[in-house]
Parts: C-alpha cells; structure tokens; sequence
C-alpha cells in the first residue's frame, strides 16, 4: 500500500501509543541508577539504589523464584496429563471440567484468594508458608498451561501418532512419553515460560494470601512504592524488568519460530 | 474400560486441585457471604450509597477505558497490519511487552508519567511553571487501566484484520467508496468479533484490576479497593465476600462473551 | 528379512459393530483370510471397511454379542492393538514428527527391548530394502510422499508381525507414483508371505493388489472372490457399478429375446433363458468393452442407437450412444481407431454369454 499522508498520520499515532507504554519502563530504569533522580541524570549513575534493594529485599526475589519454579513444575505435572486427556476425551463432562478450569482466569485473584482465605487460613501452618502463595498462583496459572497444551494437540492428529505407536507394541506409557510428550514440546514450553511470567509478576492474589514473613517481589514492590524513596522503587522495578524480560523475549522467539514453521 | 481408567488417572490432579482451591474456596465464600452477613451484604450493596457508588464508578471506569483502547487499538492495529516498514516489529515487540507487567508495576509507571517527579510534570514545570501531577486521580487511574488495556486489544485487533480481506477493499474502491465508507462497511465488520471480544476481556480486566488501584487509588473507590477495605480495614469479611462475588460475576459474563466471540487466549492480571 | 514369515490366517466369526452414536458400522460378519493372502477390503467411504480392518487390528472393539476375531489358534477378539502382533500402514503414515527415518523404522524393535546390535543390522537391511540410505538421518516432514510411504512401510514390517494392515496407503501419492508402488508392495508381501488386509475405495488398486476382494456395502460384504470374479461374475447391482463401468439393459423375455422399452430386442444366451420364465422382467449388465459398433444393415432387427458424443481416450475411444433404451445412456469402448460423429446410428453387436444376469 502506497505512503500517503494517511500512513504518516497514522505512523506518528502509533509512535505515540508506542511511547506512552515505553517511556516509563525507560525511566524507572534510568531511575533506578540515578544518583538522585530529583535533581536528573546530571547527578550522575550509581548502582547503590540497586545494592540497597538487594540489601532489602533479595528474600523477596529468591521467594518469588522458589514459588514460580514450584508454580512451573507443578503446571507440568498436572497440566500436560490433563489437556491430553481434554483433548482425547469425547465425554461431555470434559467442557464442564474446562469451565471450571478456565474459571480462575475470569474470576479476579481477589474473589479467589478470599475464598482461599476462609477455607484454609485456620490451618496457621499452612497460612503461614509459602504453600499458601504456591497453591493460589497454581491455580491462577494452570489454565494457561493446559490451554497453550490443549492448543497444540488440537494442531494435529495425536490419536493417529498414538495408534502407530501401539500398533507397533507400545503400551499406553510408551506412547505417551515416546510419541505425546516430544510432540507437544512446543506447548509444554510456551506453556512454561507463561507460567513462569505470570508467577513473577502475579500480586492480586499474593498481596492478599502473603504473610510478612512470605513476600514476593510483586509484594516488596508494592510496599517500596507505598514507603521507599524513589531512586529504590524504580531500581526494584528494574531488577523486576531484568527477571521478566527475558522470558518475554523468550517467548516472542519460539512464537516467531512457530509461525515460521507454518 | 481401562482407558477411561487411566483417562481418569491422568486428569485427577488436576480435578483435586481445581476442586480444592478453587471450587471449595467459591462456594465457602458464596456461604459466608449469605450466612455471616444473614444475607444483608447483598441488599447493602444495593441500598448503601458508598457501595453502589464504588460499584458504579467501577463500571463507568472500565467503560469508558474500554471504549478508549478500542479506538486506540483499532487506529493502530489496523495500521500495524496493513503497512509493511522498516521496524514494524519492534513497534508490535513494544505493543505486546506490557501484557505480562502486573498491575502493581503499571501503577508505578503512571506515578512516573503523572506522579510529582514525573514527565508531566517536568513539562509542566517548564512550560507554564506549575507541576501536572494527577497520578493518585480518577485520570491516573484511567492512565493506568489503558496501559494494560491497550496491548490486549491491539493484538485482537491485529489478529482480526488480518482476516481482512483486501479483495473487498479493491471492490469497494472499484465501486467509488470513499475511504470513511469503506472503513463503515468493510473493516469494522470485518473486525467486529474481535472489537467484541476484546473489548469484554478489556472491561473485565479493568473491574477486576486491583494491583494498579493499590498503587494509585488509596483515596478513590473503586470495586477491588473497597473489597481489600472491606476486608482489611473493616473486618467485615461477608460484605468483603459478597462484593468479590458480584465483581466474579461480572467479569465472567464479560468473559463468556469474550470466549463466544472467539477469543484465542484471555489475558493476564491487571 | 529374506526368510518367510509365520503368517497365520484370520478368522472373524460373527463380528459386529456400533458405533456410541447407534449406527450399525458393521453387520453380522464371517470372514476368512488365509494364511500368506492378500484380501483387499474396496469399497466407497462409510461402507465400514476400515471399521472391519480396525477391528482386526485392535483399534476397535466388536459389539460384545459372542463373535470372535482369531489370528490362526489365537483368539485375539479383547486384546488391544499393542498386543496383537500386527504391523500397520497408516493413511497418514503416522510417522513420528518428532524421531528420525531410522529412529521411526526401529521403534517397534526398541519397544520390544530387542538388543541394539540386533536392531542395527535390521535397521541397514530396512534402510537397503526400501532405498532409504540417503536419509536414515533425515527428519520426517524433509521427505517426500512416496519416501514417507516407504518408511511406513519398513517401520511396520521390520518387527515380522503375524499380520499386515494397510489402510488406504496410496491414497496421499499422485496416480503415477501409485500405479507403480502398488506393484512393489504387491511384490514385497508376497516375498515375504505375510497375511495382509488392504483397504481402498480405489477398484483398479484393489484389482492390481489382491488376492481376493470383499467389496462392502452399508456394513456388509456385498461379495467377496477374486478379481476376475468380481468383474464378470458381479452378484448385484452395487457391485456391478462399482468395479468398472456398467450397461444396464431391462426388458420383457419374449420369444428367447429380451425386448427392451424401445422395441429393440437382444438376444439371450441359452442359460439365461434356462433361469428365466417368459414375460418375465429381467436386468442384464454388460461391460462397455464387450460392445462393438458396426453399420446398421438391417434397420428392422439390429440393435440400434444414436452417438451422442464419442471421447477419445488414448487406447481407446469412449462413445455414449442414446435411444437404445428410452432412459438411460449406453457406454461403449471402442478399441479401433474409428471416428463416430454425433447424431451417427450404430449397430450395437455383442457376444451373448457377455450378458449378465443381475438380480435386483
């Protein structure tokens, strides 16, 4: 299509779009390692706000890690079974099963974490670990998984792989672990990196289900927002960005990949 | 059948998860809602101004957000797809990105664009000599719903027109349409489904977004913020619990016509 | 792989199937395979052939009313696929995206625990046999159509099942490749005297390949014999119609002749009078090939029809006549080189024994 006077019109909205959801992201990072953000970038750079978040708040990041690796393997184990068996089931009861599994997307962390609240918070043990945090991002996050599965399953005919593997002798364990798993690697994967980003960077239902002694980093942002000065948010955020970003570029790549592929 | 045995071996996990963290927890939370409350939560929510206020103002909120990201999103995905340039990709790169920031972090950018150190307030310090600063407003809130709100519906968008068929466009050229009435009868039906859909996800996203109202809306009242005072400050967990099931209702509705329209994936938290 | 097989015969006995939605796949069915035959199950989509080769391989369950498969003394009627001892060629070809060509071929020997020597030396007598060298290391989807059938293929046999199963694996490949691979495959099952079941809707693959062909027709097998019987000896009209081209003539049997609607009368070879009863109405079928054309000499008594338009074929020519009967048309394959414009009469001439007798 030909570059009228349309395309810069609408070249310069899109740029402007582009910038209101860039700009910030540049200047909490440029925040984070400025000496004082007050007086601006003539201050000059330091790395002491990013040590002083360390300092502060490195339990907070390490939680965050332990309980999205946890969210991650847990989403495996019971997610790849489970959009197998979704995608090879013709009973009826398996669209009920997917609306009740796809719920927690569309219900706000808040309505979860509260009825996680009033079932288990008498157990003060389990309250105050970080099971607690674990099981409301399983559950916030298992959806995901299945369906990035689901997806991929449904692209092509698995039950023919399946029938070629057992007609060669391989029973049901074989099949699955020789012929379903390798073959929904791409979803399983996809599905992992989604995990891993929402776990991150999941605070709706944290903030509620955390005790002090088990803070995320979303958390910790939440309360250096609210308390600390700004040079340490804004090199909190950033060390959040440094944790997310690759996984997001990660993810862009094996899309591309895919819609090379096709 | 031993398949069906192992069928259900398989999916049992998953059932006992989904029944025991989230089934359970629901339906606990729809009974203390009914029966700690003697059922009044419900009617207060009706009858109390500062509830139906804050529920209210949630709705006209997220409309308005909604209706906003729209245009935006149809204005530039349409650009987005219809263009080929030199460094189309990492526009769309940029677009997309944000999906994954959680509400929290989009609230610290708005302070950041809007806060008393913020852009608009440079700008306005050397402009006109005063700070702009309407972070912690209704307008920084909305600042904040349209950041997460924008990449999701761009990316529908896209998705759906490249559906688009361009022999249709040549047709209505060929028949003498101007541009605005081949916009009218072409694209936006072409796209409706897409508008449609994720328009809800976008609606019900903004009601339910409560990590970017933590940071920015300490004084105003919206849906999410009421809840979390509800239930922190007031200690009044029926009300916390009736509310959080009006607003479950709310956004699953937005989301079931969502899904009807066809949406590949929902979104993330906001 | 150069030494025989055991291959068994298959028995089905009194073998149904319905589907979970209630439709009837597959009438009460008796069936013999012998031991080293090649059986062609042919018949259009939906007549139940592959539900009866699915049901011998194990993939389906007949109905639970007494019937039983047997592989020779085996009854093999409520094990599973994985249990059977079958090979399998797919429609698909259900190779594994995500293993090489060789990594394909041996998964049924790994399966099986076999020793890796064992599976190597098979291996490179698979990869000799089907003339995949080139690409034992080669991914899957890098290979053509006629490749990805070939390794099916060596993927299925190379474990030596009792017995073979092919569904339709031709029908992917382009009318070229087919014409020659069914050959080979013909070849390859006979050297290796295996028991196989093929099925095709395709009735020139079915005649090239077995030994025997059950046509089937709405979950039953319609007839059942060798080629030759199937094309000359057709049981009924479905059959008839659906290995080759058929003519369909119907009339009165008046004075040793069938006198069609028109008044045109054909003569009957004496054992069709002999099964006939004057006045009676009566189907003859005859092939298009066993038609001639001549002049018409005696417009009174010939067998007369109008050209309505000729199509040359390469072998031959394909002339539809009109007006032999008042509906319908007559198809006739003419082997000389003779031009027959539109609007021509002809004279239609056959051999009498031609002539088959069709009951409904």
């Amino acid at each position: 299509m030909k570059k009228d006077k349309y395309f810069y019109m609408q070249l310069l909205f899109t740029l402007a779009v582009c910038s209101f959801l860039i700009v910030p992201v540049v200047m909490s990072a440029v925040a984070g390692v400025t000496n004082n953000y007050f007086v601006g970038i003539k201050s000059g750079f330091t790395l002491r706000w990013v040590e002083q978040v360390w300092m502060l708040y490195s339990d907070t990041i390490w939680l965050t890690m332990k309980i999205a690796l946890a969210t991650t393997m847990i989403n495996v184990i019971v997610g790849v079974p489970c959009a197998y068996v979704m995608a090879s089931s013709k009973s009826r009861w398996v669209s009920v099963f997917d609306e009740l599994l796809t719920l927690p997307i569309a219900i706000p962390g808040m309505a979860i974490s509260l009825g996680i609240i009033s079932v288990y918070g008498g157990f003060s043990d389990f309250r105050s670990s970080w099971f607690f945090i674990l099981i409301g991002h399983v559950i916030f996050t298992l959806p995901f998984m299945v369906k990035s599965v689901l997806a991929v399953l449904q692209s092509f005919n698995f039950k023919v792989l399946e029938e070629g593997a057992a007609s060669l002798g391989a029973s049901f364990w074989r099949r699955f672990f020789d012929v379903i798993i390798p073959n929904c690697k791409a979803g399983i994967v996809a599905g992992m990196l989604m995990t891993l980003t929402l776990s991150i960077g999941e605070f709706n239902l944290t903030w509620m289900l955390h005790t002090p002694l088990t803070k995320t980093l979303p958390v910790g942002l939440a309360d250096s927002y609210a308390s600390m000065r700004f040079e340490v948010s804004s090199a909190y955020t950033l060390i959040f960005l440094c944790l997310i970003l690759p996984l997001l570029v990660l993810a862009q790549m094996l899309n591309n990949k895919k819609v090379q592929n096709n | 059948m031993k398949n069906t045995r192992i069928s259900l071996f398989l999916v049992l996990p998953a059932i006992i998860i989904s029944f025991a963290f989230f089934l359970l927890p629901i339906v606990q939370l729809f009974k203390v809602s009914v029966v700690e409350g003697n059922g009044i939560s419900y009617w207060n929510i009706l009858t109390q101004p500062m509830y139906l206020k804050s529920l209210l103002s949630t709705v006209g909120l997220s409309t308005f957000v909604t209706f906003v990201s729209l245009v935006i999103a149809t204005i530039t995905g349409l650009f987005l797809t219809r263009y080929e340039f030199w460094g189309k990709q990492v526009l769309i790169a940029m677009l997309s990105f944000p999906l994954a920031f959680p509400g929290v972090v989009i609230g610290f950018f708005v302070i950041m664009l809007a806060g008393r150190q913020g852009l608009f307030a440079q700008i306005g310090l050397a402009l006109v000599g005063e700070r702009w600063m309407f972070a912690y407003s209704m307008a920084g809130l909305f600042l904040g719903y349209l950041y997460f709100s924008i990449p999701r519906v761009v990316l529908t968008v896209m998705g759906a027109a490249e559906k688009l068929d361009q022999n249709l466009i040549e047709a209505g050229r060929s028949l003498g349409a101007s541009r605005w009435q081949i916009f009218c009868d072409v694209t936006v039906p072409t796209l409706r489904p897409g508008l449609i859909s994720s328009g809800s996800i976008c609606f019900a996203t903004s009601m339910g977004a409560f990590g970017t109202a933590f940071t920015l809306a300490t004084n105003i009242n919206v849906l999410p913020m009421t809840i979390y005072t509800e239930f922190t400050l007031n200690a009044n967990f029926a009300m916390a619990a009736a509310l959080s099931l009006i607003l479950g209702l709310v956004t699953w509705v937005c989301l079931g016509i969502a899904k009807r329209q066809g949406a590949a994936s929902v979104g993330m938290g906001g | 792989m150069t030494d025989k097989t055991n291959s068994v015969e298959i028995t089905l006995k009194n073998i149904t199937k319905t589907f979970s939605d209630g439709t009837l796949a597959l009438k009460p069915t008796d069936l013999t395979i012998k031991a080293e035959e090649i059986l062609v199950l042919l018949g259009p989509s939906g007549c139940g052939k592959t539900t009866t080769l699915r049901l011998i391989a194990g993939l389906e369950f007949a109905d639970s009313n007494g019937g039983s498969i047997n592989f020779g003394d085996k009854n093999v009627t409520e094990l599973p696929i994985e249990k059977r001892k079958v090979g399998m060629v797919f429609q698909s070809y259900a190779l594994f995206p995500n293993m090489n060509v060789s990594e394909n071929i041996v998964y049924g020997l790994k399966v099986r625990g076999i020793d890796t020597a064992v599976i190597d030396h098979k291996l490179a007598e698979m990869l000799k046999m089907f003339d995949l060298e080139k690409y034992a290391k080669r991914g899957v989807h890098q290979l053509s159509g006629g490749q990805r059938q070939r390794v099916a293929l060596a993927r299925a046999i190379i474990t030596e099942p009792d017995v073979l199963l092919l569904d339709e694996p031709l029908s992917a490949l382009d009318a070229l490749l087919k014409a020659r691979l069914r050959g080979d495959i013909r070849t390859l099952l006979k050297s290796l005297g295996i028991t196989a079941v093929y099925v095709t809707h395709d009735q020139e693959e079915a005649m090239a390949m077995g030994d025997r062909i059950a046509v089937l027709d709405h979950g039953e097998i319609a007839q059942i014999g060798s080629a030759k019987e199937i094309y000359l000896q057709p049981k009924n009209a479905f059959v008839a119609d659906f290995i080759g081209q058929m003519n369909r003539f119907e009339g009165n049997v008046i004075d040793a002749q069938l006198v069609l609607n028109t008044g045109k009368k054909i003569p009957l070879s004496s054992e069709a009078l002999a099964s006939s009863n004057a006045n009676e109405t009566l189907s003859m079928m005859l092939r298009p090939e066993d038609i001639r054309l001549t002049k018409v000499t005696d417009e009174q008594h010939a067998l007369t029809g109008i050209v309505s338009s000729s199509v040359f074929l390469g072998d031959r020519t394909r002339v539809t006549l009109e007006k032999v009967q008042k509906e319908g048309k007559v198809i006739v394959d003419c082997f000389q080189r003779i031009e027959y414009p539109s609007g021509q009469i002809v004279a239609l001439s056959f051999e009498s024994k031609h002539l088959i007798p069709l009951q409904g």
